[in-house]
């Protein structure tokens, strides 16, 4: 094949170029040829190719996601907001966290162990090129029913990639969720968070500013894997053969990306970076188009220079090649030197490539020929926008209508709290999560199965400042909620993010989200989507806490069939002194329980209407905003009084998992009432706002104090103590039987 | 006095060496970084070998560890009496090195598995465990893919018979060890490798819902100030 050069482009005008089969439709490529005023080269092609897909571009979900801004919060906290690689929040004493959400489903489907492995390592590296120490890491995952053959294939591949990854990078996994639902069959979510932590004035940004200054790739060598990745897979529905596309999915080196970690932090502080980027979908072309745009405008790439693991591989190849594990940064010609020795340290290959230019074009070139002239934001921030229609589904209605009202309610409320707590979405995830390394580098204050991950900062970078803060992080999102009413469920999903993290004493301060829809181009998908945009940033602006960044995956569908809608939503906080965090459940004898907020008659979309009746219709619990910010408000400030001696937050399964799960964290039991009339109600409705707190008797009153004070309705339930949990007139359930149902389902299944 | 000085072993790969780090200073040690490719070991008084995936495990885990410049110069110290302690991956380094028998192979169950174990301490009498006492039940985490320690039948038998089982595990085997081991010694009982993490043990507020990690560094402190 001969080398397609910018001259012979304009050489051969009627050239017919593969577009379509690049995932581009005719009118984009006619923009491409009206941007460049003539056909563009097959590299040129590549490049816009990837950059303009639905993965890189945003282009269907862009209009929408405006309102995270538009929307947004005042807050002191945001240093750096959407559109980097991760967003920056100031957490106090001179520190900085940087966190995100992203998701990694159609390659985890493909190929489950190196999907989510490489899942891991892209997010990391976004965090890693915001001038930050990777701290830990979070997966939210979504699989079919646990019950169906190809979970069984999917989730073991799954966690066993997240695991071998994440822990040889030596990142403390501390939480995520797992949930099970036949809809997630053909489409598994997985979506990976990573946080890391930097002083606030060593911000790094993505920019390549300074005619002169060298453009370095550093890290692994480039070779065949995940070409046309990010627009062949990432926008693909699986409706053909999936073994056809395995050659698409990235292999990950996650020793080369711990490498890669220590040797970014030593070249950070030798201050021997002025820009960088990680490499993820879209490889050479995304780092370069975007560091590129952002900076002066202009760069000179030679590829001949980019060490191959491939010696075959073309440039149009060089270009889309998503091999993992690699970096590229700017360098002035002046530090390049000591650049380069620390990499040498570090067993990473660096070579320089390219020079920043003041000439507004990203230049290429090919064994002397010029293969790339374009301006680069073009490709990086002017790709198409569309404002895709959308209305509501046909059955929407009909769905709503159908409310758990009718659902025969249980006699045996024993059993029922029993076969909830053994079912696969509500037993113990240990199978999963005794695969992760949650102790490593030794700040980990808080891990799964706690309501959220905490971690403390003082000891993350020795020789730093010291502080007593911490953070905390948690996720959530529930796809039938969202599926009953995707603007409450996005909603709904904040609220209980926002609250595991308040119940370990820690202040919500921002929020992170990847948003999981199917077909953009279906436009009953795009109401979804639409809706939980618009009720997610509505929330973020009564709870105050603003979007930084996030993620949004499409096309999770296969043939018309769409997973439910499942927006993820991250929250992190902080606490100001890490040792007054609250501990899970009941975490000694003598203490008096407390359940805060209301409880209503709430079962649309719940886990009983689940599991018992396998029912999804009516509306999802009621969401309240005010009552959630109060609720955080008063576990804050308790937890800050030392108040509280253990907590957790009331979501799915409602006060009876709450209480089993309270009862298991620690082995120890109760005995209480219930508040309400209807012991059904008070036990399983899924009503929001709420949390359960054990404290002192003697510092009860303090608490219904601040409760008063809050307007936040607080009931004495009564004591923990003993090896059973007694709900006077109801049931009595030793421990023990709780654990081994709690225990049962997933080994069951996965051996 | 001068605190004594322990040094903390980073290869290409290592993963705990700064909690190893931690946990010497908070025991009142100083910490000394060794890094894997200095023919130096600075002096120091005894040496840590912690965790992680050195060289990715590539190959086998610790195999390539044990050839770099540091074991040149810390092997034949370990054979002239310097005290060393070698966890997780540490301890897949000492047995690739020769500096313990037997070998850490895959776990029984062919998952990594982290959960918090108890330990029974067999031996209370080497560097590392003087301020244990023998018999004594106590909580760390394991946290390993490869922690199935074997050997042959002989040097089993010659492990148990002259009492260098260090560490079993009790409350389940959480990796199909032979004989429950957990830890071994050498004859002279100064070099000591397990698979658990004594290093994440050794603070109220993080890690293990334990600090039984703390007897390791105390009694190698004890030694160092008496010797």
């Amino acid at each position: 094949m001969s080398l397609d050069s910018v001259k012979r482009a304009a050489e051969t005008p009627d050239e017919p170029m593969p577009y379509a089969e690049l995932g581009m439709k005719g009118d984009e490529y006619q923009r491409v040829c009206d941007i460049l005023g003539r056909r563009p080269t097959g590299s040129e092609l590549a490049i816009y190719s990837v950059m303009w897909s639905e993965h890189c571009s945003y282009k269907s979900s862009k209009v929408h996601l405006r309102q995270f801004g538009t929307k947004a919060p005042k807050s002191d906290a945001l240093l750096v907001g959407m559109g980097e690689n991760a967003g920056v929040v100031d957490i106090g004493d001179g520190w900085a966290a940087t966190f995100k959400i992203e998701s990694h489903n159609h390659p985890s489907y493909v190929e489950p162990h190196q999907g989510a492995a490489t899942g891991v390592g892209g997010i990391v590296r976004d965090i890693m090129s915001m001038g930050a120490r990777p701290i830990a890491v979070m997966d939210a995952l979504r699989f079919g029913g646990a019950d169906q053959q190809d979970t069984r294939r999917v989730l073991p591949g799954v966690v066993e990639g997240i695991s071998h990854y994440g822990n040889c990078l030596g990142l403390p996994n501390i939480g995520g969720e797992v949930v099970f639902d036949p809809c997630y069959i053909g489409n598994p979510l997985v979506n990976a968070l990573c946080v890391g932590l930097l002083r606030k004035d060593q911000i790094k940004l993505a920019t390549a500013p300074g005619p002169g200054n060298k453009v370095v790739l550093f890290g692994a060598r480039t070779g065949a894997d995940g070409i046309g990745g990010a627009s062949v897979l990432a926008s693909a529905t699986f409706e053909d053969e999936s073994q056809a596309k395995r050659p698409a999915v990235q292999v990950g080196d996650p020793f080369m990306e711990k490498l890669l970690i220590e040797c970014c932090l030593e070249l950070y502080q030798a201050d021997v970076v002025v820009g960088i980027q990680d490499l993820g979908a879209a490889g050479v072309s995304c780092a370069t188009t975007e560091l590129a745009a952002k900076g002066t405008g202009g760069m000179t790439v030679d590829l001949n220079l980019v060490p191959l693991r491939d010696p075959t591989l073309r440039p149009e190849e060089i270009l889309m090649s998503e091999s993992q594990e690699r970096m590229m940064a700017v360098v002035t010609p002046e530090d390049i030197p000591a650049f380069m020795a620390i990499c040498e340290k570090w067993d990473v290959p660096a070579t320089v490539i390219g020079e920043v230019t003041d000439t507004g074009r990203l230049v290429m070139t090919w064994d002397g020929d010029v293969i790339v002239d374009i301006p680069p934001g073009t490709a990086a921030d002017e790709g198409p926008v569309y404002e895709r229609p959308f209305h509501e589904p046909a059955g929407q209605a009909a769905l709503n209508a159908d409310g758990p009202e009718r659902l025969p309610r249980p006699e045996d409320l024993r059993e029922t709290l029993l076969r909830l707590l053994g079912s696969p979405n509500l037993g113990s995830k240990e199978w999963v999560t005794s695969q992760y390394d949650r102790y490593v580098r030794g700040n980990t204050v808080l891990a799964q199965p706690a309501d959220a991950g905490m971690l403390r900062i003082s000891e993350v970078m020795p020789g730093a400042e010291e502080t007593t803060r911490g953070i905390a992080l948690a996720t959530d999102g529930n796809g039938r909620y969202a599926r009953l009413d995707p603007y409450a469920g996005a909603q709904l999903a904040l609220a209980e993010a926002y609250r595991n993290v308040a119940v370990t004493g820690a202040a919500p301060l921002a929020v992170t989200n990847c948003l999981n829809f199917g077909s953009p181009e279906d436009p009953e998908v795009m109401w979804q989507f639409a809706e939980a945009v618009r009720g997610l940033a509505d929330a973020c602006k009564t709870l105050g806490v603003p979007v930084t960044g996030g993620n949004v995956s499409f096309y999770n569908q296969t043939g018309s069939t769409a997973i439910h809608p499942t927006p993820v939503v991250g929250v992190l906080g902080v606490i100001e002194d890490v040792a007054t965090r609250v501990r899970s459940g009941f975490t000694t004898e003598g203490l008096r329980v407390v359940l805060l907020g209301d409880t209503r008659d709430e079962f649309g979309g719940s886990e009983w209407a689940h599991v018992a009746h396998g029912h999804l219709g009516g509306l999802p619990p009621a969401v309240d905003l005010e009552a959630e910010r109060a609720l955080g408000s008063v576990l804050v400030e308790a937890a800050r009084d030392g108040l509280l001696e253990g907590s957790h937050d009331l979501s799915d399964g409602g006060l009876a998992i709450a209480l089993a799960e309270a009862c298991l964290a620690q082995g120890v039991g109760a005995t209480l009432s219930l508040p309400g009339d209807d012991a059904f109600v008070d036990l399983f409705s899924e009503s929001t706002s709420r949390a359960l707190v054990c404290v002192r008797p003697e510092a009860f009153e303090a608490l219904a104090e601040l409760c008063g004070r809050y307007e936040v309705p607080c009931y004495g339930l009564g004591t923990t103590g003993g090896a059973s949990l007694a709900v006077e007139g109801v049931f009595e359930i030793p421990v023990a039987e709780l654990r081994e149902t709690h225990a049962a389902p997933l080994p069951a299944i996965f051996g | 006095m001068n605190a004594a000085r322990v040094g903390v072993v980073t290869f290409p790969g290592t993963l705990d060496d700064q909690d190893a780090a931690r946990a010497v200073r908070l025991a009142g040690a100083e910490p000394v970084p060794l890094w894997h490719a200095d023919h130096d070991l600075k002096g120091v008084d005894a040496v840590f070998l912690p965790g992680g995936f050195s060289y990715g495990d590539y190959l086998r885990c610790g195999a390539i560890s044990r050839f770099s410049p540091l074991m040149d110069e810390l092997i034949p110290a370990a054979r002239a009496g310097l005290p060393v302690l070698g966890t997780c991956n540490g301890f897949q380094i000492l047995c690739e090195a020769h500096l313990l028998p037997g070998a850490l192979t895959r776990n029984g169950g062919l998952h990594y598995i982290c959960r918090d174990q108890g330990i029974r301490v067999e031996n209370a009498d080497t560097a590392w465990t003087s301020d244990f006492e023998a018999g004594q039940e106590i909580v760390l985490p394991v946290k390993h893919g490869e922690g199935r320690y074997v050997a042959d039948t002989e040097t089993l038998a010659a492990l148990e018979r002259d009492g260098r089982v260090v560490f079993r595990y009790v409350g389940g085997n959480p990796n199909g060890s032979l004989n429950d081991i957990a830890g071994i010694t050498n004859e002279a009982g100064n070099v000591v490798g397990l698979m658990p993490h004594p290093e994440h043990a050794v603070e109220e507020l993080t890690g293990a819902p334990s600090v039984d990690g703390r007897g390791f560094f105390t009694s190698i402190l004890k030694r160092l100030v008496n010797a």
